[in-house]
C-alpha cells in the first residue's frame, strides 16, 4: 500500500504537526515503508478472531462515585503561561 | 414538489454522577472557573483514567428503560482532535461497541397517536471544557470544569419526519431521563444538548437525501426553529436544482438562522483507535438484573396504568404522568378525594395554571397535594360549588389555609337549607313577573334557557353560595 504526499500533509495537518517542504518526501517514504510491514500483517488469517481492544488480559476495574480531588487551581496556574480570571489563557481559536 | 423531511437526533446527556467520568473532580454545575479540574482533566503527563461505575451504571438503566440491547462487553476509543478546551488532544468515547445497543422509544403525538422511533445506539463519554471568546487580549478563556463530565450520547434512527416529532421525542426522552434519575435534564444548564441530521426527499422517496448536521441546539424550542428552518433552506436549494452539501452547520437562535461552521472548527477525521490507557468494560447479567429491579416505574407505563386504573384519556394520562413529582402529586389527590377525574381536571387546569403563571415546579407548589384533595371533597359533598372553590383555591395559593378553614372564615359554605333557598327563589320570582310570564307561556325548549336566567339571579342573591341543584328543584316546582 502506498501513501500520497498530499495523505501526509492532511494528516500532518490533523496531528498538527509541521512537516518542512524538504522533509516531507523523507517523510513519506519512510511512512510507505512502514505501511509494507502493515500490509505484511493484513495478509495474516483473521476470520473468527475477536478483534484485541486491550493487550493486557484483564477487564476494568470500576471508581465508586465519590468526590476525591480538592480545588488544587493555585497550584495548576501557577505553572500555567497565562492565565486570568480563573481562565487558562490561550491562543484565540475563532478570528 | 411535496418534500420529506428525514431527522435523526444526538442527544448528548449530562449524567447524574457526584464526581466525573474518569477522576474524582466533583461535577456540580456554576462553580469558580477551573476549580473542578483535576489533574487528570488537565490532561497533566502520566495521568490515567479510571472509570466511575454510577455511570455505567446509568447507561445501563437508560437502556434497560428503551428495552435495548446492553453491551455486556464494551470499549472505550479515542477520538482525536485539536481543541483548547479538550486537553488532551482527544475525547475518550465509545465508538465500536458501545454499552447500548439498538432501541426503540414511544413517542406521543398531539393529535393523540404514537410512534416508535427506533435508537440506534447509546455510548459513553466526557464532556469538553468551555471556551470563552471574549476579548482576553486577544485570546481565549478555557474553563475545565466540565472536562471530564460524564455524558450519554444517545443516536436515534432516521425516524423522524417532522419538527413536532423531533420535539415530542425529545420531551419523552426528557421525561424518561428525569423518572430513571440518571441526569437532572436541565436544558438551560447544558444538561441536555442536540445536534440534528436533516435531510429532504421527494414525498415517496426511499433514498435519503444529502443531510446537514446542525450541532448546539439546547432548547424544544429552539429545535423547533431550526429544522423549520432548514428544511426551508435545504427545499430551496432542491427547487431550484441545487444540491445540498453536506457540512455541520451551527443554530443561531438570536437570527433564527443556521450557517456553516468554519472549516477550522469541523475536524471530520476523528481517527479513533481503541483507549490504551482503559481495559475492556465488561458487565455480567447479575448486574443487569439488579439494575433492573433498581428501575422505577417507567412513563409509559405509568401511562397505561393511568388510562387503566383512572379511566384517564391518553392525553390527560400523559400530561400528569410527565414528571415522577407530578404524576405523585396527582395520586396523592386522587387519594384523599377518590375521584380520578375531577381530580385530573384541577390538577391541570387550575394547579398547573397557576405554577405555569407564577413559572414554579409541582414541588415548589403552595398547595399540597392533600390539601387540594380536600378541597375536592368539599365539592364533591356539595358544601361548595366548582366556582367558589375556584375563590377557595385562590385563598390556600396564597397561604391563607386548608379548605374548611377559608370555607368556614369567608362564610362561603353553598346553602342548601330549603327554607332558605326558598324564601330567595320566592324573591326573585315577585322582583321578575315579566319573566315569570314569559317563561310561562314559552314552551319546553325554550323554558330551559329562560329557567337560566332565574338560577342566575338566585346565585347572585346568595352570593354564588346557593346549592345549585336545589335551586333548579325548588324553580321547577313554583314556576307552574
Amino acid at each position: 500500500m502506498a501513501i500520497e504526499q498530499d495523505e501526509i500533509e492532511k494528516i500532518a495537518e490533523l496531528a498538527r504537526i509541521r512537516i518542512a517542504d524538504e522533509q516531507i518526501g523523507d517523510v513519506t517514504r519512510r511512512i510507505t515503508e512502514i505501511l509494507g510491514m502493515v500490509d505484511q500483517l493484513q495478509a495474516a488469517e483473521t476470520d473468527g478472531v475477536e478483534p484485541m481492544a486491550n493487550p493486557l488480559d484483564a477487564t476494568q476495574r470500576l471508581r465508586v462515585d465519590e468526590v476525591t480531588e480538592s480545588d488544587q487551581r493555585d497550584a495548576f496556574q501557577a505553572i500555567a503561561p497565562a492565565v486570568e480570571q480563573g481562565l487558562y489563557l490561550v491562543p484565540k481559536v475563532i478570528d | 414538489m411535496q418534500w420529506e423531511t428525514v431527522i435523526g437526533l444526538e442527544v448528548h446527556l449530562q449524567l447524574a454522577t457526584r464526581s466525573k467520568i474518569f477522576s474524582g473532580s466533583p461535577t456540580t454545575f456554576g462553580a469558580e472557573p477551573n476549580t473542578q479540574a483535576s489533574a487528570v482533566d488537565l490532561a497533566m503527563p502520566g495521568m490515567l483514567p479510571v472509570l466511575n461505575e454510577q455511570a455505567v451504571r446509568y447507561a445501563v438503566m437508560f437502556g434497560l428503560g428503551i428495552g435495548a440491547s446492553i453491551g455486556m462487553r464494551s470499549v472505550f476509543d479515542r477520538k482525536n482532535y485539536f481543541y483548547p478546551d479538550l486537553p488532551k488532544g482527544y475525547q475518550i468515547s465509545q465508538f465500536a461497541e458501545p454499552v447500548v445497543g439498538a432501541g426503540k422509544f414511544e413517542i406521543q403525538l398531539e393529535d393523540g397517536g404514537s410512534r416508535q422511533i427506533g435508537i440506534t445506539r447509546a455510548h459513553l463519554e466526557e464532556d469538553a471544557g468551555k471556551s470563552l471568546h471574549e476579548d482576553f487580549h486577544g485570546m481565549s478563556g478555557i474553563d475545565l470544569n466540565r472536562a471530564g463530565t460524564p455524558l450519554l450520547e444517545i443516536v436515534s434512527e432516521p425516524d423522524i419526519r417532522n419538527a413536532a416529532e423531533a420535539v415530542a421525542y425529545l420531551k419523552a426522552l426528557h421525561s424518561l431521563v428525569i423518572y430513571l434519575g440518571i441526569s437532572d435534564g436541565n436544558m438551560a444548564e447544558g444538561s441536555m444538548r442536540c445536534d440534528i441530521n436533516i435531510s429532504l426527499r421527494p414525498m415517496g422517496s426511499k433514498e435519503l437525501g444529502t443531510r446537514a448536521e446542525i450541532k448546539n441546539v439546547n432548547s424544544f424550542r429552539f429545535v423547533e426553529r431550526a429544522i423549520r428552518h432548514e428544511f426551508e433552506r435545504q427545499a430551496e436549494i432542491l427547487e431550484s436544482g441545487g444540491r445540498v452539501v453536506q457540512e455541520t452547520r451551527l443554530y443561531d437562535a438570536d437570527r433564527d438562522e443556521t450557517r456553516p461552521m468554519r472549516s477550522k472548527e469541523v475536524a471530520n477525521d476523528y481517527r479513533y483507535f481503541p483507549e490504551p490507557d482503559l481495559l475492556p468494560v465488561v458487565i455480567d447479567e447479575a448486574y443487569v438484573e439488579e439494575v433492573r429491579r433498581g428501575l422505577p416505574e417507567l412513563p409509559m407505563d405509568k401511562r397505561k396504568r393511568f388510562v387503566e386504573q383512572y379511566q384517564l384519556s391518553a392525553y390527560d394520562a400523559s400530561v400528569l404522568s410527565d414528571s415522577p413529582a407530578l404524576a405523585a402529586y396527582y395520586e396523592t389527590v386522587v387519594r384523599h378525594c377518590s375521584d380520578a377525574k375531577i381530580a385530573a381536571n384541577w390538577v391541570q387546569v387550575e394547579l398547573m395554571g397557576q405554577l405555569n403563571k407564577h413559572e414554579l415546579g409541582i414541588n415548589d407548589s403552595p398547595v399540597s397535594a392533600q390539601q387540594l384533595g380536600e378541597l375536592i371533597v368539599r365539592i364533591l359533598d356539595h358544601s361548595i360549588s366548582g366556582k367558589i372553590a375556584k375563590q377557595v383555591f385562590e385563598a390556600m395559593w396564597q397561604g391563607e389555609g386548608n379548605a374548611d378553614d377559608i370555607i368556614e372564615a369567608r362564610g362561603l359554605k353553598q346553602v342548601s337549607d330549603s327554607g332558605a333557598l326558598e324564601s330567595m327563589v320566592d324573591e326573585v320570582i315577585a322582583s321578575n313577573a315579566a319573566q315569570v310570564e314569559q317563561y310561562l307561556a314559552a314552551d319546553e325548549a325554550k323554558r330551559k334557557k329562560l329557567l337560566g336566567f332565574f338560577v342566575g339571579q338566585i346565585m347572585k342573591l346568595s352570593k354564588g353560595q346557593a346549592n345549585p341543584q336545589m335551586v333548579n328543584q325548588l324553580l321547577a316546582k313554583k314556576l307552574t
